[in-house]
């Protein structure tokens, strides 16, 4: 009865609370520098590939080469472009992120929810499974999944899903034992909802704010992560750019080519910046409870 | 109280359990058989028999991971494969460089995130704030291995004031360690400073706008006496914090002693797996989470113990 009329009010009450929701965000200014950066770095990784060149065409005159108006940013020991790798990286870095992210929350949603709906030993069972996956530190854990699977973009993508998935399902789990108490859960349970339904379409729609802000935290996480990874070698092989690779190669150039080490750790910095504002800002807006 | 330290331990021990057999069915799953790895390919099948009943292998899984525990209690780790040490010996070498780099480290994040994050809640929204939050926004984001190289890029190559790389044990000269140990510690430390500065901020704020501390403003007391009472409540959340930032220490340090080739636990985990030294790996995977468990384990009873709240709840948050 009362969803009926809750069904029909939703739209009107949305539109609003987006605007609002909108204006709160545009009012930080660290919010929507964050927003630009991201931007930023979203427009790099997917126009820049495709006026860049080829990361891997070596100019062998001009190795280690200063920026100049030919090499925007300079060139690397084999006299490949830098600009060119660095767009290149974006691309990497941008998918790990995203794809590891999104394999985290495809996984891990469904099974915090289930934790948070059904309760009892199901909810003991996977909290306990979680601290398993909580006692392995990331790097350690995504080294011995690189000395089991081997080092690849692949398995490092599946590392920082894995590294991910605890926090999800403590948060998803979290709403859902919060939500599951409140009235219009038990009247969609009094109307015979079945759980599969309450789940996805009562307690996910209302665990969204959360999620999005994990999110924005998960995903500067795994940039660092696939750059930490492919710097010690064990994700990203060469000669595929990715900047974690691209410093591996800068620290032995150091005294002849800092902008090697320079321009890729820029980069990083600069998208992790971007996300951890976007971050701040979205919390701020979207869950202000967890201040 | 006590029963908080038996249920808190008891799932210490379940994770334990379960963590050590993630390593044992993660090394068991990896391609290839152990016997012909030992015996060599063309090994006559009577020999690779008696291979895998000496080591075991021809017992069933829950039977090799009773031994293979029972073998990791008493400290065997088995042989390292590249160079035939016993990999526990190795480990000892090795763990207490990481354990300098990672004490200092913290040492660093607290003296720097603790007072940055205390004026920045004290001082909240002017300028020494701005300051603080920003520059902690800042060392969130810069990754440490990039921070490494503009280290030696400044210090070593430039300056030449710092070694680049390399390491000296502490018991042979104690100063000269020391001084290979300013920018790895440096670099590991400012990170963890980051995270206890916006933690240890956003902890002191939140008890600043408690009942208790408005009844003690509006008693008369004086400002740095409130803060006081505030910031003693707020450093239990910072000793939570240093123990959820202990796996991100252990991965900072992996990468920093690859950066300045220090002989410690990371670059002993990085060379094993660059090398397929699977028993250094599985040796290395299992002590790190031990250790880590442990210690998380000890982390909480403190904090149980500077919390009494906690004590009577059984603080399953």
């Amino acid at each position: 009865m009362s969803q009926v009329g809750l069904a029909t009010a939703a739209p009107v009450v949305r539109v609003s609370q987006g605007r609002r929701l909108r204006r709160r965000f545009l009012r930080r200014p660290m919010a929507v520098i964050g927003l630009v950066l991201v931007a930023a770095f979203v427009l790099l990784a997917l126009v820049g590939p495709l006026v860049s060149g080829d990361p891997l065409a070596q100019d062998f005159g001009a190795r280690l080469a200063p920026p100049s108006a030919h090499h925007l940013l300079g060139t690397d020991d084999l006299g490949r472009d830098v600009f060119a790798r660095i767009a290149h990286g974006a691309r990497v870095s941008l998918l790990a992120g995203v794809a590891s992210t999104a394999l985290a929350v495809v996984v891990g949603v469904p099974i915090g929810l289930g934790a948070g709906y059904f309760r009892g030993w199901l909810d003991s069972a996977i909290m306990r499974l979680n601290d398993v996956l909580l006692a392995f530190p990331f790097l350690i854990f995504a080294v011995g999944l690189a000395a089991i699977l081997g080092a690849s973009l692949r398995n490092v993508v599946l590392a920082l899903a894995i590294a991910q998935l605890p926090s999800v399902i403590r948060i998803t789990r979290g709403e859902a034992l919060v939500l599951r108490d409140q009235d219009f859960v038990s009247g969609a349970v009094a109307d015979g909802a079945r759980p599969i339904t309450i789940m996805f379409r009562y307690l996910l729609p209302n665990s969204l704010n959360a999620l999005i802000v994990q999110a924005t935290v998960a995903i500067p996480g795994a940039i660092i992560g696939e750059a930490a990874l492919s710097f010690l070698g064990l994700g990203v092989q060469p000669p595929t750019p990715s900047w974690g690779v691209m410093l591996t190669t800068a620290q032995q150039f150091l005294a002849q080519a800092p902008q090697l080490a320079i321009f890729p750790g820029l980069m990083i910095a600069l998208a992790t910046l971007g996300f951890n504002l976007l971050g701040d800002g979205l919390r701020d807006v979207l869950d202000p409870r967890s201040h | 109280m006590g029963q908080f330290v038996v249920r808190r331990v008891l799932s210490s021990v379940v994770v334990l359990v379960l963590g050590s057999i993630v390593v044992f069915l993660g090394i068991r799953a990896l391609p290839g058989d152990p016997a012909l790895a030992l015996a060599g390919e063309s090994a006559d099948p009577a020999v690779l028999a008696a291979i895998r009943r000496q080591y075991g292998l021809d017992q069933p899984w829950p039977i090799q991971y009773i031994h293979y525990v029972a073998q990791a209690l008493q400290g065997n780790f088995g042989i390292s494969t590249v160079d035939q040490i016993p990999v526990s010996q190795i480990l000892a070498e090795r763990i207490p460089v990481t354990l300098e780099i990672a004490f200092l480290a913290i040492l660093v994040g607290i003296l720097i995130g603790v007072p940055a994050g205390v004026i920045s809640a004290v001082r909240q929204g002017k300028l020494a704030d701005y300051v603080a939050t920003g520059l902690g926004l800042v060392g969130l984001s810069v990754p440490h291995f990039w921070l490494g190289l503009l280290g030696i890029w400044i210090f070593a190559v430039h300056l030449r004031v710092l070694p680049a790389s390399g390491f000296v044990g502490l018991a042979e000269d104690p100063v000269e360690n020391l001084r290979r140990m300013v920018m790895p510690v440096l670099v590991l430390g400012t990170g963890l400073s980051a995270v206890l500065m916006r933690q240890s901020r956003s902890a002191l704020l939140s008890q600043l706008s408690e009942d208790y501390v408005r009844t003690a403003r509006a008693k008369g007391l004086p400002h740095r006496a409130q803060v006081r009472h505030a910031l003693r409540n707020s450093l239990t959340t910072v000793t939570t914090v240093l123990g959820l930032q202990l796996g991100g220490l252990i991965s900072g340090a992996v990468v920093t002693e690859q950066i300045f080739v220090i002989p410690g636990f990371g670059k002993l985990t990085v060379d094993a797996v660059l090398q397929r030294n699977y028993p250094v790996i599985e040796g290395v995977v299992l002590v790190t989470v031990s250790g880590y468990v442990v210690i998380n384990l000890l982390v909480d009873l403190t904090y149980a113990w500077l919390n009494p709240r906690l004590r009577l709840t059984g603080g399953d948050s």
